[in-house]
C-alpha cells in the first residue's frame, strides 16, 4: 500500500511534472512559503514579546498577593468599627497551614531608618525578612549571600544591601563584604549586595533577618505584611479570598469587611497581562493559519488547472493501464509534496527571520522582543497541518482527473 | 480472439439519443489484420473505443481472448488495458515531458515491473521500431514518422494481445504513412492481432480484412488480397 513512498518511479513521475512546469510550481509553492513564514515570524515575535514581559518581572513569582492588615470597617463580636489591626506569625501559619493551594507564605516587616557609614549617611527602606523571600522574590546577588537560617536563629546583625545603597554608602569600587554601616545607630555587617530588579512589588533598599528585625524595633509576633505565593495550578483570586476569610476569622472581623484587611494581587495584574498576550498568540495563530489554508488553497488551485491542461496525458497514462487510484495518489502526492516543500522552505527562512528579528530588537538590556523563537513541537504541528491540508487539498484535482473518461480524456485537444 | 455479438451502443443528446452502434457481429482470430473503414460518424471510432475498453456497450456480448468484458469498474478496466491491448493514436498521445524511453517504458510501470526491466524491455522494443539512438530524444525532438513508431513500440511494450490503432496515418504523409503500414505489416506477419480504424482506401488495402460500417451497421466485411507497403516506400 505505502510502497510507493519508497518508490524511486513514483518519485520520479512526480519530479517530472513538476519540472515540466517551473514556473507555475514556484507560484504555486510562494502561496504557502509566505503562509509559514508569517506564521513562524508572528509565533517568534509573540514569544519575543512574551519573554521580554517575563524578564521585566523578573524572577518575581507572579502568581502572587500580598496581604496586610488596616483597620475594620464593620462592628462585630462586641468590637466597634475602626478597629486597627496587625497581622501576626500566627496569621502567616494559620494561612500557610489551612489555605489551599498555598506554595510560601512569606512574613515581612519594613519600616524606614537613616543608615549611616562614616560620612555617608541615607535614609533606607530597612526589611526584616526570612532566607524563604529569595525564592519567591529572588535577589539577583552581586556580591555576598543572602540571609540564612543560622542569621535567623541568630539574629545575627547582618544587612543585604541593594546597589542603590552601596553606591550611596560606599566608594566605587570598594569591597562592602563585611564592612559595617548603621542603621539607627546599632551596627550591622554587610553580608550581600544585589542588583535591583526592574520591576516586582514594593522596593527595598536593605534586608536584615527577621528575628533582628523583631528585636531591634520591638515588633513582637507583628508582621507588616505577608506575601503569599500559590502553587501554580491554583488560581491566586481564590487563594486571596481564602485567605483573607480565614484571617477575619482569627481576628474576629466581620466577613463582609472590605476594609479590614488590605491587599494587592499580583497574580491578578499579571493574569491580565498575560491574558493580552494569550490573545495576541491566538491573533497569530489565527493570522498564520488563514494565511496557510489560503496558501494551500492556491496549490489546490492551480493543481485544479494543470489536471485540466493535463487531461490529455492522464487519458493517455489511463489507456496505457493506469488506475483511477494511481492518478490520483500521484496527484495528491504532487500536491502534498509542494506543500511540504514550501513548508519547510518557509520554516527555514521563518528561522532566518526570526535570527534578523533577534539582532535588531533583541540585544540588549531593555529589548522589546526577547528570544524571540519558535519550539519545535509547533514547527511538526505546522509541517503535520500541511500535510494534512495538502492531502485534503490534492483530493479535489485528484478526483477531478479521474472523473474525466478516458475516452472523453483521450478526445480533448 | 475477439467476438463481438449484437452489439448497440447509443449516446444522449439533450431529450432524444442517439443510437450509433445499431448491432454489431464481429469475429476476429489471432493473427488478423483488420481495417475498419466509415465515413464520419458511422460508428467505426465507437467500435474501436468498446473494443478497447474505453467505452461501454449497451448492449451486446463482447469476450476478448475468451474473457468477457462486462461490467468493468474503472480499476478493472485498467487492468485488462493493461494487459490486453496496445493503442496507437492518430495524434500519437506520447506524454511530452518524458522522452522516447521514458514513453515506452510507461505501460511497463503500471504493469508493475522494476526499473531495470522496464529500461530493457522499452529499449528492445525502440529498438524494433528502430529507434535505438533517439532513446533520449524528446517528443518534440522527433519527426512524426518518428513519434508514431515511438507510440507503436509504447504499444508493443507491453506485449498486448491486441494492437488497437485509431487513424495510425492520419497525421502523417503519404510516404510517412506507408512507412508506417509496412512496420504494421511487419509486425502481422510475425503474429500480431491488429485492428485498425481509417477513412483511406490505400490504407486499407493494406490490411488483409476490410470491415464497412455505414450508420452503426456492418455494410460489407471482406478479405482482400493486400497491399504490401514496403513496395512503396
Amino acid at each position: 500500500m505505502f510502497r510507493f513512498l519508497v518508490d524511486r518511479d513514483s518519485w520520479q513521475e512526480i519530479y517530472d511534472s513538476l519540472r515540466k512546469n517551473k514556473f507555475r510550481t514556484v507560484i504555486t509553492m510562494i502561496g504557502v512559503w509566505w503562509g509559514i513564514l508569517l506564521l513562524i515570524g508572528l509565533l517568534g515575535a509573540a514569544r519575543g514579546m512574551e519573554n521580554s514581559f517575563n524578564r521585566l518581572f523578573g524572577d518575581f513569582a507572579t502568581n502572587s498577593v500580598f496581604i496586610w492588615g488596616q483597620s475594620t470597617s464593620k462592628p462585630f463580636k462586641g468590637f466597634q468599627e475602626g478597629k486597627s489591626l496587625r497581622l501576626t506569625l500566627q496569621d502567616a501559619k494559620a494561612v500557610q497551614e489551612e489555605v489551599d493551594g498555598i506554595e510560601f507564605v512569606v512574613p515581612r516587616n519594613q519600616t524606614g531608618a537613616s543608615v549611616v557609614r562614616g560620612f555617608q549617611s541615607g535614609s533606607f527602606s530597612v526589611n526584616g525578612d526570612y532566607p524563604l523571600l529569595d525564592k519567591v522574590q529572588k535577589k539577583k546577588l552581586i556580591h555576598g549571600r543572602f540571609i540564612n537560617q543560622n542569621d535567623i536563629d541568630d539574629k545575627k546583625k547582618i544587612a543585604i544591601i541593594s546597589e542603590d545603597a552601596y553606591k550611596q554608602l560606599f566608594e566605587k569600587d570598594e569591597d562592602a563584604i563585611g564592612q559595617y554601616i548603621q542603621i539607627n545607630g546599632i551596627n550591622f555587617k554587610v553580608a550581600g549586595v544585589y542588583a535591583a530588579s526592574m520591576m516586582g512589588g514594593p522596593s527595598s533598599d536593605m534586608h536584615i533577618p527577621f528575628t533582628t528585625f523583631q528585636q531591634i524595633y520591638n515588633k513582637g509576633e507583628e508582621i507588616g505584611w505577608m506575601m503569599i505565593t500559590g502553587k501554580p495550578e491554583f488560581d491566586i483570586k481564590q487563594i486571596e479570598l481564602d485567605a483573607k476569610l480565614l484571617l477575619k476569622n482569627l481576628n474576629k472581623v466581620h466577613p463582609e469587611d472590605k476594609r479590614a484587611f488590605g491587599s494587592f494581587n499580583l497574580g491578578n495584574e499579571f493574569k491580565k497581562l498575560t491574558g493580552f498576550l494569550t490573545g495576541m498568540q491566538f491573533l497569530t495563530w489565527f493570522v498564520g493559519i488563514a494565511t496557510l489554508i489560503a496558501g494551500v488553497f492556491a496549490i489546490g488551485n492551480i493543481l485544479l488547472i494543470t489536471v485540466k491542461e493535463r487531461t490529455k496525458e492522464i487519458g493517455v497514462r489511463r489507456a496505457l493501464g493506469a488506475t483511477p487510484f494511481e492518478i490520483k495518489r500521484q496527484i495528491v502526492m504532487e500536491a502534498v509534496l509542494l506543500t511540504l516543500i514550501s513548508g519547510l522552505l518557509g520554516i527555514i527562512s521563518g528561522g532566518v527571520l526570526l535570527m534578523i528579528i533577534d539582532a535588531a530588537f533583541g540585544q540588549g538590556e531593555d529589548a522589546a522582543l526577547v528570544n524571540a523563537s519558535v519550539s519545535i513541537p509547533i514547527v511538526w504541528l505546522a509541517l503535520a497541518i500541511l500535510i494534512v491540508l495538502g492531502t485534503l487539498i490534492g483530493l479535489i484535482p485528484a478526483n477531478k482527473a479521474t472523473s474525466v473518461k478516458p475516452i472523453d480524456a483521450l478526445r480533448e485537444e | 480472439m475477439l467476438e463481438i455479438k449484437q452489439l448497440h451502443k447509443s449516446y444522449p443528446i439533450g431529450d432524444s439519443s442517439l443510437h450509433v452502434l445499431k448491432g454489431i457481429d464481429l469475429s476476429v482470430k489471432e493473427g488478423e489484420l483488420v481495417a475498419i473503414m466509415g465515413s464520419s460518424g458511422s460508428g467505426k471510432s465507437t467500435l474501436l473505443n468498446i473494443i478497447g475498453m474505453l467505452d461501454e456497450a449497451d448492449e451486446g456480448s463482447y469476450v476478448l481472448d475468451g474473457v468477457p468484458i462486462k461490467n468493468l469498474n474503472e480499476k478493472k478496466a485498467a487492468v485488462y488495458r493493461n494487459k490486453f491491448l496496445g493503442f496507437i493514436f492518430q495524434s500519437f498521445n506520447l506524454i511530452n515531458y518524458k522522452n522516447a524511453v521514458e514513453n515506452v517504458s510507461l505501460p511497463l510501470y503500471y504493469q508493475g515491473l522494476g526499473r531495470k526491466e522496464r529500461q530493457e524491455k522499452a529499449l528492445f522494443h525502440l529498438g524494433k521500431v528502430g529507434l535505438k539512438d533517439w532513446a533520449k530524444h524528446l517528443p518534440n525532438e522527433l519527426s512524426g514518422g518518428q513519434k508514431q513508431r515511438v507510440a507503436i513500440a509504447r504499444a508493443l511494450a507491453a506485449e498486448p494481445k491486441l494492437l488497437l490503432a485509431d487513424e495510425p496515418t492520419g497525421a502523417l504523409d503519404t510516404k510517412t504513412s506507408y512507412e508506417i503500414m509496412d512496420f504494421i505489416q511487419e509486425l502481422n506477419d510475425e503474429g500480431k492481432t491488429i485492428l485498425i480504424v481509417t477513412h483511406e482506401e490505400d490504407i486499407a488495402n493494406m490490411c488483409k480484412r476490410v470491415v464497412r460500417l455505414k450508420d452503426g451497421v456492418i455494410m460489407e466485411d471482406k478479405f482482400v488480397n493486400q497491399v504490401r507497403a514496403a513496395q512503396y516506400v
